[in-house]
């Protein structure tokens, strides 16, 4: 039923489909009519008709249910090629078949009806139940900066003259992490978005993917002074065109992610190959790895590891997913001997020129 | 000391006030106006030597404001755009808005292209010598040293550097750079820009991983400096 189930027709060809189909088996049965003989005929083109009933709407299916009966009726029931019955078991035997054929066809077609409008239900509840996760998380993830920063600053102006200098540069830094915190996850939120909207366009332009590397790592060391975070370029490597704003996302998110769920003094590399015009970038983690059970997980939207930190709203991985799949890219965690690593793979067009000469 | 008249263009009350303490402490004079039509009267009325414009403005698209500024302003204008932006940036910068800064920015940094833009407005039509860091380039030798060394450097890596030492500081576009070095048709040749660069850089940078001189501006452009 697969075939049916598949096409997305206009009404018209509804139509065509279900009477060409009763048509087809019609005829083979007339064919060997001499082997199977009239009643085992009826009992297929019933099942015909309940296959239709359960892609179909009503009219297409009522048609093939009455076009069914008389074609079973001229061509099976003797005399053959007349309407005329002859014999009144005959007759019986025709508004039985007409009649289950309608019945049968409104019931498949109303259990369809209820089922859909189960699952219509099914989806509304899923989606509040995101929207809720969406909204918890958002007020939680969104209102702790913003309480250190109103906190901060509350206590900064009440006793500007008796906190020591010291503290009140504490209480500056403080705000300050707390600010670009919550600059990253309206960044982060702005970036569902554009994803989710469907109008995220890839804007493709050749890049040197080491220097991107670099320079999303240079944006993060001073954030982060707790970790290390090593890349050795590699030399051969030629520009590939890509999304550099989405990449560098990617990157940043994976990065980032890295720094978040290892503990202080971990090392972090990212590596960069080019295979078979597939750009390859990893990212390689000593910390505690990921567990099993959360491997497939990850990449969902607002799943939360066990080990999460606060921080972070779930979303980080989903939108590396999505960037990732946007260049028609591949992204998956695995865990190492010690630590975890991320590998993106994204299909691109390579230029090998590296060398010009010059006019 | 000359103080310098800075307009604001910006709708949010927020951010100009933060602008105002943050630029008259840096002894700027500041003047704001929160709709474009404001902003173009005003500037008009008495010339200011830089202009702050935000690209989402209320009665009308800093876009316009821009186009409308360049046809009798040709002092610094330096566009403020939300994050992801680059195309409103890419295009801005392409008509004539001298420089760029994202939303949340920095103090430093605004500061940082407020003065680069002001010194780029003050220098003279055609300086003979200039210096950067390590760097000094010959106009009239077509030479350029690194601590008193000469570079040997192709023509084109030598036509690139000129343009960015007339540029020190601002960022040029891929297209601006192309069309500059390359002229009309190469419009589309990032590759062979990003393969110049790289060896540029391989040639000035101590470190080319870690470019000092010629920073990338990801997906806009680059800025010497």
């Amino acid at each position: 039923m697969g075939f049916l189930k598949n096409i997305q027709n206009p009404k018209w060809k509804q139509y065509v489909i279900s009477i060409s189909l009763v048509i087809i088996v019609s005829t083979t049965c007339f064919l060997l009519s001499d082997i199977i003989g009239n009643k085992a005929v009826a009992l297929l083109l019933l099942v015909l008709v309940s296959l239709i009933a359960m892609t179909f709407d009503i009219m297409p299916v009522l048609i093939s249910a009455t076009l069914s009966a008389l074609i079973w009726n001229y061509f099976f029931i003797p005399p053959l090629f007349t309407f005329h019955i002859k014999n009144a078991e005959d007759i019986l035997m025709f508004f039985v078949y007409l009649a289950i054929a309608l019945v049968n066809a409104v019931l498949t077609f109303k259990i369809r009806k209820e089922e859909e409008k189960a699952r219509d239900k099914e989806e509304k509840v899923k989606s509040i139940k995101l929207y809720n996760t969406l909204i918890n998380c958002l007020s939680h993830e969104l209102k702790t900066p913003i309480s250190t920063i109103m906190g901060a600053v509350d206590t900064l102006i009440e006793e500007q003259d008796t906190l020591p200098q010291p503290i009140q540069n504490e209480l500056l830094a403080e705000i300050n992490t707390a600010s670009l915190r919550l600059n990253r996850q309206v960044e982060n939120l702005l970036n569902m978005n554009r994803l989710e909207s469907g109008f995220l366009k890839l804007n493709l332009i050749w890049s040197d993917v080491n220097e991107l590397i670099f320079s999303v790592i240079q944006k993060i060391n001073p954030i982060d002074t707790e970790h290390i975070i090593t890349f050795e370029p590699s030399n051969e490597a030629p520009l590939c065109k890509i999304d550099e704003g989405l990449i560098e996302q990617v990157l940043y998110n994976l990065i980032h992610n890295a720094l978040l769920y290892t503990p202080k003094g971990s090392k972090i590399n990212v590596d960069f190959k080019v295979q078979d015009n597939d750009c390859i970038i990893s990212i390689e983690d000593n910390g505690n790895g990921i567990p099993k059970d959360e491997l497939e997980h990850i990449f969902k939207k607002f799943y939360r590891g066990t080990a999460s930190k606060s921080g972070g709203t779930g979303l980080g991985l989903s939108i590396v997913k999505g960037f990732v799949n946007a260049h028609n890219g591949k992204v998956f965690a695995e865990n190492l001997e010690k630590g975890c690593r991320f590998v993106v793979t994204l299909p691109c067009e390579t230029s090998y020129i590296n060398q010009l000469k010059n006019e | 000391m000359n103080k310098y008249d800075i307009l604001i263009i910006d709708d949010e009350p927020q951010i100009g006030k933060l602008l105002r303490i943050i630029l008259e402490n840096n002894d700027f004079k500041v003047t704001i106006a929160t709709t474009g039509k404001e902003g173009i009267l005003l500037a008009a009325s008495h010339i200011p030597d830089l202009i702050i414009l935000d690209i989402g403005l209320p009665d009308m698209s800093g876009h316009m404001v821009l186009k409308e500024l360049r046809f009798w302003y040709s002092k610094s204008i330096i566009i403020l755009s939300v994050q992801n932006g680059e195309e409103d940036i890419i295009s801005a910068l392409d008509n004539g808005a001298s420089d760029y800064l994202v939303k949340p920015f920095k103090t430093g940094e605004l500061l940082a292209r407020i003065r680069s833009s002001i010194r780029r407005n003050n220098t003279e039509d055609n300086p003979t010598v200039l210096t950067c860091k390590e760097l000094q380039i010959d106009f009239v030798a077509r030479t350029i040293k690194k601590n008193g060394d000469i570079l040997k450097l192709t023509t084109t890596e030598y036509n690139l550097m000129a343009l960015f030492f007339k540029n020190e500081g601002k960022v040029l576009t891929h297209q601006q750079i192309l069309h500059e070095i390359w002229g009309v048709g190469f419009q589309a040749e990032t590759q062979y820009l990003r393969v110049y660069m790289a060896q540029l850089r391989k040639k000035i940078e101590e470190n080319p991983n870690h470019p000092t001189y010629i920073i990338t501006e990801s997906r806009v452009g680059y800025r010497f400096g």
